[in-house]
């Protein structure tokens, strides 16, 4: 018997994978929910002192790297070669620029003594304590997604400029581009959980 | 061959985009509504809304057999059980 | 038959010899087989922790291990036993090894992750063995139970990041496990024609990939509150210790299931063949795995009823733990009725199976005990557990794992082994078994609590016999186990079918080659159609070696 060569598969094993991410996100979201219904009045001041224009900025920017993730994937299923780089690498300049922003957002609230142990919260109330614990804890996890998420893009990019990757293989791009996606769909709503609760 | 038939046009994707910088704008604005605990439920629908675009144009969803769609909707499910059972305990204290 | 060459004469890739065409190796059967030797290494020394934990405990007071040493040898146990055994045992072995041959192609759709998956395994038992010689083996029992994990002084973190590792070599496998069944059954194989043991590792697949991340950031969080101090179970800083309890079951509890489905699959597979039988209720034993995957992942806080949570938590809950029992049921009901007006051909692994029928239900009527929130209360901690648990889990499980290693040996290395020797041996652990467990139920139900280093002296005579009991267990593996390895300095004489089995895995040679089929098979209707062994009459009477 000869070994199979069916390998449409491998879509569908990144697909089980994403699903182990998303119930790994999930567990934290169960502890947003149950803190959130009974800290009510402290998230909702926790999210205050978050920086709006932060999170705005951060989710407009991962809603860009989706589209240019997808159009990469477009121009590569027609031979667009150049248009596929392009997208991958302003992908990868939006992951960048999220990160930057990730650290100065985070370099402000440490400064002003707001960090997992800190003084500052351990002295405040026991939710306000939890919405910044959840906030590191999220906003952490999802920032190694992010890493990870652009290594692989970097990866595909090398791929695709070595013409490893084209219309007919591309099976590496699509799932390198799955998990970008699922890292915005992942930030789409930490966004609103924890900038916008009102 | 079934990879032509099933991609979408870059025209697509850029509208698709479009209508999620929209929603986006939409939910910070409502946020400045104050509708008591209204306003988690409408910012968690408008995220729903834009994680099932993205879902389905972004990330090919449409494009996909029963098998991925169905064991999603398992995983939602499963994820929705999750944090819907534990107010059980929680939400009786 | 001949001229065929056994995988164990053609490495895959091909070129490498020795011990690297084990371990670079992308055969789905060298990897099942790496898996066992380590999980029988596990196995072992779990079963001998066990033994020095029932022996510390047969006379009162201290016998030979300090009280901390105690703690550390019931933790080991359990995480030996849960993370290294029972969660990879079924699946990783057995499931590796049969499931392609038995859906009729090649190998699984990621041989490469395969192999990754058993070095994170192995990486998992380095971790664990890392923990236990540097600042002490943790003390928390394999629940990791906050808030004494967070603040105990033994090594935790590094234990509890050998369970986070040890969780992705399960999730991966499910992974493969399922993109396998659908991408690479053979052409005419419908779902429905697939056997039971394979069913049963699809139900276990999916719990494995979804429950599984839910423990890996539990397990996560335990090590973030250690290292940097957040709070989110700590009460004084507005955390709730209870919620730990709940991600930690909604994983832990599924995982139960992840441990006894593969095991209810091996006994669907082995009681109809010796019963000459096609299974009966064949379409309710798949509904019912499928139905245990999904409820058993709704009942995780019956584990909690004395923890403080509501009360309509602990009434939502204990409905659900009864539904989960009717699935179960339903399997037990099939494989009796499977027997009813069979032609019974009595066999090592057919008698495993039987005592699997009688120690599982023990455990599932236990359950019911525990799942009902009133006797709960008063059994809850106490021997009562211990025994229910073992019931389940060793007398199911590990009896499945007996049984199937039995009914899968001559497969897997081509030599029988001796029947009697095999009888002896299962009498042994059988009656070990209930000699050990009996009296922890009725410990339990006179107030004895578990995990304590010493009780009363009114316990003494039941934690007296329950430690024969367990000698006699462990003399019973041991003599399994050297049954078992003795056969492999005999020739290679089994037929490919030596007990009349129907699913494709007994229509290769024993060993199989290294592509399974030499052709295409032929992908029989019904996997359980014994018409032509029947036919063949008393001929093909399996025999010991």
């Amino acid at each position: 018997m000869k070994p199979q060569t069916d390998r449409t598969g491998n879509k569908m094993g990144m697909w089980l994978f994403l699903y182990t991410e998303i119930i790994l996100f999930g567990g934290l979201f169960v502890l947003y929910a149950v803190y959130f219904d009974r800290y009510t009045e402290d998230f909702i001041a926790g999210a205050k002192e978050l920086d709006r224009v932060f999170g705005v900025v951060n989710t407009i920017i991962l809603l860009v790297s989706s589209f240019f993730v997808a159009a990469s994937i477009t121009a590569v299923r027609k031979a667009h070669d150049r248009i596929a780089l392009a997208g991958l690498w302003g992908a990868l300049a939006c992951g960048a620029v999220f990160l930057v922003n990730k650290y100065i957002e985070w370099g402000h609230k440490i400064e002003h003594g707001i960090y997992p142990g800190s003084e500052k919260l351990l002295d405040s109330a026991g939710g306000q304590n939890l919405f910044f614990g959840l906030y590191y804890v999220i906003t952490g996890l999802h920032g190694i997604h992010i890493i990870i998420g652009m290594t692989l893009l970097g990866v595909s990019l090398v791929l695709v400029h070595r013409q490893k990757i084209t219309a007919q293989k591309d099976a590496l791009l699509e799932n390198c581009g799955l998990y970008w996606h699922l890292v915005d769909l992942v930030w789409i709503f930490i966004f609103p959980l924890f900038y916008l609760v009102v | 061959m079934e990879h032509q038939s099933c991609i979408f046009e870059y025209r697509t994707l850029g509208l698709v985009l479009a209508a999620l910088l929209i929603m986006t704008a939409v939910t910070v604005g409502a946020s400045y509504i104050d509708l008591g605990w209204v306003n988690i439920w409408i910012a968690l629908m408008i995220a729903s809304i834009k994680a099932g675009l993205v879902l389905v144009v972004f990330m090919h969803l449409k494009f996909e057999g029963r098998a991925v769609i169905l064991s999603f909707l398992s995983t939602v499910f499963f994820l929705a059980v999750m944090i819907g059972f534990i107010f059980w305990d929680v939400g009786f204290r | 038959m001949e001229s065929v060459k056994s995988f164990y004469e053609t490495p895959s890739p091909a070129g490498f010899t020795g011990i690297w065409s084990w371990l670079i190796t992308f055969d789905h059967k060298r990897i099942a087989l790496m898996y066992l030797y380590a999980i029988l290494f596990w196995f072992i020394l779990a079963v001998l922790l066990g033994g020095v934990i029932r022996l510390e405990l047969m006379f009162e007071g201290k016998t030979f291990l300090r009280p901390e040493l105690y703690n550390s040898a019931f933790t080991l146990h359990g995480v030996i036993m849960i993370f290294l055994f029972i969660i990879p045992a079924l699946p990783a072995v057995f499931g590796n090894f049969f499931l392609p041959i038995q859906i009729g192609t090649d190998d699984v759709y990621f041989p490469k992750l395969n192999l990754l998956s058993w070095y994170l395994y192995m990486a998992g038992g380095v971790v664990a063995v890392v923990s236990l010689f540097s600042d002490g083996f943790p003390d928390t029992g394999w629940t990791f139970y906050v808030p004494f994990s967070i603040s105990t002084n033994t090594n935790v973190s590094t234990a509890v990041f050998a369970a986070f590792i040890l969780g992705f070599s399960s999730m991966l496998t499910g992974l493969n496990f399922i993109t396998t069944i659908h991408k690479m059954r053979a052409k005419t194989m419908g779902w429905l024609q697939l056997p039971l043991f394979t069913w049963s590792l699809y139900a276990t697949a999916w719990v494995q990939l979804l429950a599984t991340p839910v423990v890996t950031i539990t397990l996560v969080l335990v090590m973030i509150e250690r290292y940097f101090n957040v709070g989110l179970f700590d009460p004084s800083r507005g955390g709730d210790p209870i919620l730990y309890q709940h991600l930690f079951w909604m994983y832990s509890h599924p995982a139960v299931y992840i441990m006894i489905l593969p095991g209810m699959g091996v006994i669907s597979e082995i009681i109809p063949v010796f019963a000459r039988k096609s299974i009966f209720g064949y379409k309710a034993i798949v509904a019912s795995s499928l139905a245990i995957a999904i409820a058993g992942s709704l009942v995780w806080a019956h584990h909690m009823y004395t923890s403080g949570m509501s009360d309509t938590a602990v009434f939502v809950f204990s409905l659900l733990t009864f539904v989960v029992a009717i699935p179960s049921a339903i399997k037990v009901f099939s494989w009796v009725a499977t027997l009813y007006k069979g032609a019974i051909e009595m066999t090592p692994p057919l008698f495993l199976s039987l005592c699997f029928i009688y120690l599982f239900s023990v455990g599932g009527l236990t359950g019911l005990v525990l799942g009902a929130p009133g006797p709960n209360i008063h059994v809850h901690d106490t021997h009562f557990v211990v025994a229910h648990f073992h019931c389940t889990m060793f007398g199911g499980t590990g009896f499945a794992f007996f049984a199937a290693l039995h009914y899968w040996w001559p497969k897997m290395f081509g030599r029988m082994y001796d029947f009697k020797k095999a009888y002896i041996a299962a009498v042994l652990v059988t009656g070990g078994f209930m000699f050990h467990y009996v009296p922890m139920f009725i410990l339990g139900l006179q107030g004895m609590p578990r995990r304590y280093f010493d009780y009363l002296p009114q316990y003494a005579p039941g934690n007296f016999f329950a430690g024969f009991g367990a000698l006699f267990m462990i003399a019973g593996i041991g003599l399994m186990m050297v049954n078992l390895f003795a056969s492999l300095a005999r020739q290679r004489t089994v037929p490919p079918d030596p007990w009349g089995g129907v699913t494709l895995e007994w229509t290769v040679p024993s060993p199989p080659p290294l592509h399974n089929f030499e052709k295409d098979p032929d992908i029989p209707d019904y996997p359980y159609d014994f018409s032509k062994i029947v036919a063949a009459g008393s001929g093909s009477r399996p025999k010991g070696a």
